[in-house]
């Protein structure tokens, strides 16, 4: 659910609070819950007020993820994010976060293919010490060789201990390799170790001066703040810095060419745990579908393959018992295209072709039949309460919207989510069914241990570990 | 609050591989370390609420969310389970939501999802927990299911075979994950004969021996409601959540049968042990014995714990190990102070050629501390952030609850909110120097490493410590 959750992001909160409650309980304070404005600058700011507790999340979106990369130079964005908490002008080297820290706040940072973000969450009366932390390094970044040198080391280490020290994550980048023929989604955000290794100075300081600029960004500050305080707070900070010339919002990547033929692939490792079979299809997101169809993906993975009352689950779990979980998810949030990925884990080698017919049964099905009045209702009220558990925390909040914002989606859109789920019928869902999930977009995988077990579930011999004190 | 710069994974494959699987993330480190101390007494007003049937429960009412959140925890866990049936309470969280009454497990999950209830449990060495929450507008309804669940689950054949596979499957996935099988090992290696040395996910044998009637007689003899503590948040009054609990916890049992565990200690003398697997990077557990939640010492072992690498970027080892020689993406240290032992425990991951060197930089910090101690600025830092920051884990509904259970969990009354901060400011450097001498004998590091680590015998070069 959570998962879901952070990767579609849409609707404010009195939308959604309209839809599944009582309007007058909530309306009457949550209409004034966003604003939304615009520096001189170029720089956009959303306003999320939450008065619950006395503490803030201030985020910083920029326009630019790891997609965005020259060639070459996998990585780079996010080296720039750790290259970030470095120094400034005025802020010694690695004191960033020191100093947030000694105003009892938290910060953190992260990289997506379309996005980078930094956060902190503090309370309300450090605001203003944020921003100008925030916007002095927005323009204001120094970097010695030295530093760039030893925080390399840390993100080859961060790949090892994200990517390589796991079949799984060595498997599921091979996956995206394959299924992105030309777009670079393909490559991994973290990079590819062998042009990892060859980041310099000068390139994370190229990238920098290219995209990180006031009318590249966006703010967003969630918590016990109002839109005035924030404004005249972002105008004092943010206002000052000069916008970048040449940054516009059209990002050009390559586009993927038609999908021709089936793509399979198998990995063999001797960690890889028990057999699983992987289906992943290249489909449209949220903000490349035509209206209605992220929505009618959305409900399809839902009812299809998310969680023990879906098909999926109750056909090849619990009746068929050929395998041991069976899942699915949509990737709907990315800027030029999304993903709808199957996977399944089998206690053999032998169920993993019964768990693909299965799993072809099952969508052939969708796409003739369509889904029953009574499931698309259990998926329609299952996203709609995700959304009132979510507006429980204003980080959350502050993540979807910025989000959203940052990948070129509106307010206005956002908000109108619930309603377009809510008008999703069966035969929407067969049709996007039909049209999307075609195998010529896709790829199968294979990720199974290496040797044969020789017990049921026992482990590979090869792949268990030794003792040695 | 997570110590690291994520880069958020587009898809997690190997993440959602399970369903029973529980995320040891590094929010569940901060919860650990963080779970028993703190609060903002402003504005959140803790009522002391008691059912009708003489249930008790703390309550937070925040009416502005339409949603109520409950935390409930049973002393006992996984140290509870029977000597040939390790798993046992892990093998119970997975499967309450399996069928309950007259509904069968598909029933009972179509329901839960028509309600958007939501449900589930976790158990730790200590305590078996349960995270409900709901709609204020589906109340009445998900408290049944809820009910059900906990007073008559079902453990139906099939149900129970299901959850058996995934975890069978579980396990062999835990068995080729790096940070899986050194924390295993380090719990092995300092509790060689308590339960707290025994997986709280069992083995393969122990899983393949559980049968419902097991699941059942756990139920029977760890829920009930002398050892229950709940913590409520959301949109309920007082009298509505009493007759709330009536109706939830009012059948269990007076007492639970609770099996009694020996008090102990990590062995003494420190050990290095190595598990050979084939990956890039090693990945090591470190840590020794600590003080209890309750020793008078346990704030300034808290504060210590901060200064030397709870505190993120902050912290002695993050600087010395991350920031100064680029060997890790991560590492950090903890406090895990249980009923019936106290460890402080941490951790590091660094290419096979490295790994030694983090170790004994790690070593270092740790004897540097041991012998000199922080500097003032260095304490003053830490309570600045461990005050400040205070309020940040109360900004969510659950948050709040989880906060509220844990110090119930402790035994400490409301009170707590009111002088965490001042037990904060209270820590002197003496205090620190004097705790930091007992507690860091880096000839008592119990050390688990897991890859194929090189030179690890060797000495490390001597660190220079910064004063902060």
């Amino acid at each position: 659910m959570l998962h879901n959750g952070l990767r579609r992001f849409s609707t404010l909160v009195i939308a959604l609070m309209t839809l599944a409650l009582s309007p007058q309980t909530f309306a009457a304070d949550d209409a004034t819950r966003l604003s939304q404005f615009k520096l001189e600058n170029g720089m956009e700011v959303l306003v999320i007020p939450d008065h619950r507790a006395p503490v803030v999340t201030h985020m910083v979106f920029y326009r630019v993820g790891a997609a965005d990369e020259p060639v070459g130079e996998s990585g780079i964005a996010h080296f720039l994010e750790h290259l970030m908490f470095k120094s400034t002008d005025t802020i010694p080297s690695g004191e960033f976060s020191k100093i947030i820290a000694r105003l009892g706040g938290q910060d953190n940072a992260f990289t997506t293919q379309d996005a980078t973000a930094y956060f902190q969450r503090v309370a309300k009366e450090q605001l203003p010490r944020m921003m100008e932390l925030e916007a002095d390094r927005m323009v204001n970044l120094q970097l010695t060789d030295k530093e760039v040198q030893t925080e390399r080391d840390v993100i080859l280490e961060e790949r090892r201990s994200r990517i390589d020290n796991s079949p799984a994550a060595l498997f599921g980048e091979q996956m995206d390799a394959v299924l992105y023929q030309n777009h670079p989604y393909r490559i991994p955000v973290i990079g590819w170790e062998h042009e990892m290794a060859q980041l310099s100075r000068q390139d994370a300081l190229t990238f920098y001066k290219h995209y990180y600029a006031p009318n590249n960004a966006i703010l967003v500050v969630a918590g016990d703040v109002t839109a005035d305080e924030v404004k005249a707070l972002a105008e004092k900070t943010y206002g000052k810095l000069k916008p970048v010339e040449g940054i516009t919002n059209n990002r050009f990547r390559p586009k993927e060419p038609p999908a021709r033929a089936p793509r399979r692939l198998k990995l063999e490792d001797p960690r890889a745990g028990q057999p699983s079979i992987h289906r992943a299809y290249l489909v449209p997101s949220y903000c490349t579908a035509e209206k209605g169809e992220a929505e009618a993906l959305d409900l399809l993975v839902k009812l299809l393959a998310d969680g023990t009352t879906s098909r999926f689950y109750k056909k090849a779990v619990v009746e068929d018992r050929i395998a041991s979980s069976a899942n699915g998810y949509y990737d709907s949030s990315g800027l030029d295209s999304g993903k709808i990925a199957f996977y399944a884990v089998a206690q053999h080698k032998e169920d993993l072709p019964k768990i693909e017919a299965l799993l072809d049964g099952l969508i052939a099905d969708i796409t003739k039949n369509g889904v029953s009045e009574s499931e698309l209702k259990r998926a329609k009220s299952a996203y709609i309460a995700d959304y009132i558990y979510e507006s429980d925390s204003q980080a959350t909040l502050a993540r979807r919207y910025g989000w959203g914002l940052a990948t070129g989606r509106t307010i206005e859109d956002m908000q109108a989510w619930p309603d377009r789920i809510r008008k999703v019928t069966s035969d929407d869902i067969k049709r996007v069914a039909a049209k999307y999930l075609d195998l010529r977009a896709s790829v199968t995988g294979m990720l199974v241990p290496k040797e044969r077990a020789t017990a049921s579930d026992g482990p590979a011999p090869a792949a268990a570990p030794k003792s040695r004190s | 609050m997570p110590l690291v710069r994520t880069v958020p994974c587009r898809a997690a494959l190997g993440a959602r591989l399970a369903r029973i699987e529980t995320a040891v993330s590094f929010l569940m480190l901060f919860l650990a370390l963080g779970v028993v101390l703190s609060h903002p007494a402003n504005a959140m007003k803790i009522q002391q609420v008691k059912s009708p049937g003489g249930i008790e429960a703390w309550l937070v009412e925040e009416h502005s969310v339409p949603l109520v959140a409950m935390r409930f925890g049973f002393r006992g866990g996984s140290s509870q389970d029977p000597n040939d049936k390790d798993g046992l309470a892990n093998f119970l969280s997975a499967m309450l939501d399996e069928g309950a009454g007259d509904l069968s497990s598909g029933q009972f999950q179509e329901r839960q999802e028509e309600l958007a209830m939501r449900m589930s449990y976790s158990d730790s060495r200590d305590a078996f927990y349960g995270n409900f929450e709901t709609l204020s507008e589906n109340r009445a309804e998900s408290v049944k299911l809820l009910q059900l669940a906990l007073t008559k689950p079902r453990f139906d054949g099939d149900a129970v075979e299901r959850i058996r596979k995934q975890l069978l499957a579980n396990l062999v996935y835990a068995e080729r994950d790096p940070n899986k099988v050194a924390a295993k090992a380090w719990f092995a290696s300092a509790f060689p004969k308590h339960p707290y040395g025994r997986s709280p996910t069992g083995t393969a044998e122990s899983i393949k021996a559980i049968t419902a009637q097991d699941l059942e007689a756990y139920r029977k003899r760890n829920f009930a409601r002398d050892n229950l503590k709940i913590a409520v948040v959301g949109d309920i009054d007082a009298t509505t959540l009493g007759q709330m609990l009536d109706e939830v916890f009012g059948e269990l049992p007076t007492k639970a049968d609770l099996t009694k565990v020996a008090q102990t200690a990590p062995v003494a003398g420190g050990l290095e042990k190595v598990i050979e697997m084939a990956v890039p990077q090693s990945v090591a557990v470190f840590g020794l014995a600590s003080i209890k939640r309750k020793d008078p010492d346990f704030m300034t072992a808290f504060v210590l714990n901060h200064i030397l690498g709870g505190g993120g970027f902050s912290s002695q080892l993050m600087e010395e190990v991350r920031e100064k020689r680029g060997l890790a993406y991560s590492v950090y240290s903890y406090l895990m102070p249980e009923d019936h032992a106290a460890v402080m425990l941490g951790s590091v991951a660094t290419k096979n050629e490295s790994i030694a060197e983090s170790l004994g930089v790690i070593r270092d910090v740790l004897k540097h501390m041991a012998s000199v101690g922080p500097s003032e600025t260095e304490l003053d830092n830490a309570k600045k952030y461990l005050v400040g920051s205070y309020a940040l884990r109360f900004d969510t509904s659950g948050k709040i609850a989880s906060q509220l259970l844990g110090l119930q969990m402790e035994d400490f009354g409301p009170d707590y909110v009111e002088n965490r901060n001042a037990m904060i400011e209270a820590v002197t450097l003496a205090d620190i120097k004097r705790v930091a001498a007992k507690l860091l004998d880096p000839s008592q590091l119990i050390v688990t490493v897991v890859g194929e680590p090189q030179k690890l015998s060797k000495e490390s070069p001597a660190v220079v410590q910064g004063g902060g």
